[in-house]
């Protein structure tokens, strides 16, 4: 009956953490059921491979790492707040910090390759 | 019981940091110059370390996803008691199945 | 540019069982709070509306409403700080079962304040000595961080764990057995690690914060919950 204004970011932080999650979740049988073809019918499974040499394919592959890497953030953000006594505005840097490094490390990565 | 599934599901994401940043490393160094079957079982095959490493991301990710799926079905769609636990229960169990026999298919020596 | 003569206020109507919103044209005054438009409202536009204050000053707790989906103490809110478009809509605290209109029934609140360990278990007797109490200490630090808490119960009003599992004890309840577990002078450690470990308990919360967020008071619940994760966890590992 009334509405309550959220934006605020840890609540955006929560609400990332438990939708990656759930996509994640629901993505992993199919990933369990590609690879499994491997076995009993790897023509099946380099059938399937190939279409990630579509675009829009790479793009849905990135858009997965870039769900296990926020729920990845997200659940050592919530590690540390749970398990240590830090004071908020150092957890929040802390957070910064490797998110930064994690993204220019890969970056790197993928430019020199 | 919601102490252990807590301690269950913090135990796993510990268990998992290490497996998760060495996945995404394998990810970015396979997915150059395109993906094939044989690239990737030319790794996986025979390989008792990969065997080891991705059997245990797939047990810890089965306990993890399990007890996170059952916190929203609970507290998104009002699921309790018997039907709740029995989800959680049957989750895990086929996260479980469908991802041994997903790491067996590429470890294997055919 | 000057103030407009009047405002349009919605204000929730109802009962347990359902409401609506009901519009107001109310006049604008300088300095004025949300709690002075309510009671504006009551008094000469229709005395049906039910609502709740006390103190009118900011330390009881009473008047605290939903203000444009904000929880706040309205009588500590100014109309010019919420005014959105010469509008404003005010509700009954969220979370909570409602009695009439803007006034909701705190019973479960304070159930779960007990439930969650919150009555405190002394040591001593009279013959005692006083306890010395070191605000130095860590332990006492935090405690002292916890025990401003009235029982307004805007966090819980805030919190959307509490929405989606009607078992969780809540920020506040569990704010007060934090405080508890840190004070020296309490004796019941065990009882109250116990009653937030339960179904519903400390482990429920996903430390959106909204809590802290929204307690006027400047409290910090989701500290104190991740310190009550931390004790529980501390004392399962050692096999108790």
């Amino acid at each position: 009956m009334s509405h309550l204004r959220r934006g605020h970011p840890l609540w955006y932080a929560y609400v990332l953490h438990r939708v990656s999650g759930l996509l994640l979740a629901l993505f992993l049988p199919v990933h369990f059921w590609v690879l499994s073809r491997a076995l009993t019918a790897p023509q099946d499974l380099d059938a399937f491979l190939s279409f990630t040499d579509y675009t829009p394919v790479k793009i849905a592959e990135w858009g997965l790492v870039f769900l296990l890497s926020v729920h990845f953030f997200g659940g050592m953000r919530l590690l540390v707040l749970e398990l240590t006594p830090w004071q908020p505005w150092q957890k929040g840097w802390a957070a910064a910090a490797v998110a930064c490094s994690f993204f220019l490390s890969t970056t790197f990565f993928l430019q020199a390759i | 019981m919601e102490m252990r599934l807590y301690l269950l599901q913090r135990i796993s994401a510990i268990v998992m940091a290490p497996l998760v940043l060495g996945h995404i490393a394998v990810m970015i160094y396979a997915v150059q110059d395109g993906l094939t079957a044989e690239e990737i079982l030319g790794r996986t095959q025979g390989s008792v370390l990969w065997a080891l490493f991705y059997g245990t991301f797939v047990v810890a990710v089965a306990i993890h996803a399990a007890i996170g799926l059952r916190t929203i079905l609970h507290e998104w769609f009002g699921v309790r008691g018997v039907a709740l636990n029995g989800f959680a229960g049957a989750t895990c169990f086929g996260l479980l199945a469908m991802g041994l026999n997903a790491v067996a298919a590429v470890t294997v020596t055919p | 540019m000057s103030t407009p003569d009047s405002m349009q206020v919605s204000v929730w109507r109802g009962g347990p069982d359902g409401g609506r919103f009901q519009s107001f044209d109310v006049p604008r005054y300088e300095s004025q709070t949300v709690l002075d438009v309510v009671a504006w409202i009551q008094q000469e536009a229709d005395p049906t509306l039910s609502y709740r204050f006390a103190c009118r000053v900011g330390m009881c707790g009473s008047c605290a409403m939903m203000v444009n989906g904000v929880p706040r103490w309205t009588c500590r809110t100014h109309v010019q700080k919420v005014l959105d478009a010469n509008r404003m809509e005010i509700a009954p605290l969220r979370n909570l079962p409602i009695i009439k209109d803007l006034a909701a029934n705190m019973d479960p609140f304070f159930e779960k304040w007990v439930q969650a360990g919150g009555v405190f278990e002394g040591t001593e007797t009279r013959t005692d000595g006083y306890a010395p109490i070191v605000h130095e200490d860590a332990d006492r630090a935090n405690a002292d961080a916890g025990i401003e808490c009235i029982n307004c119960s805007i966090c819980y009003a805030a919190c959307d764990t509490v929405t989606g599992n009607p078992e969780f004890l809540g920020p506040a309840a569990l704010n007060r057995a934090w405080t508890l577990i840190n004070d020296a002078k309490d004796g019941s450690r065990d009882r109250v690690l116990d009653a937030v470990s339960s179904k519903g308990g400390c482990h429920a919360c996903h430390s959106m914060g909204n809590c802290q967020q929204y307690c006027p008071n400047g409290l910090n619940p989701l500290t104190a919950i991740a310190g009550l994760k931390r004790a529980t966890a501390r004392r399962a590992l050692r096999g108790r």
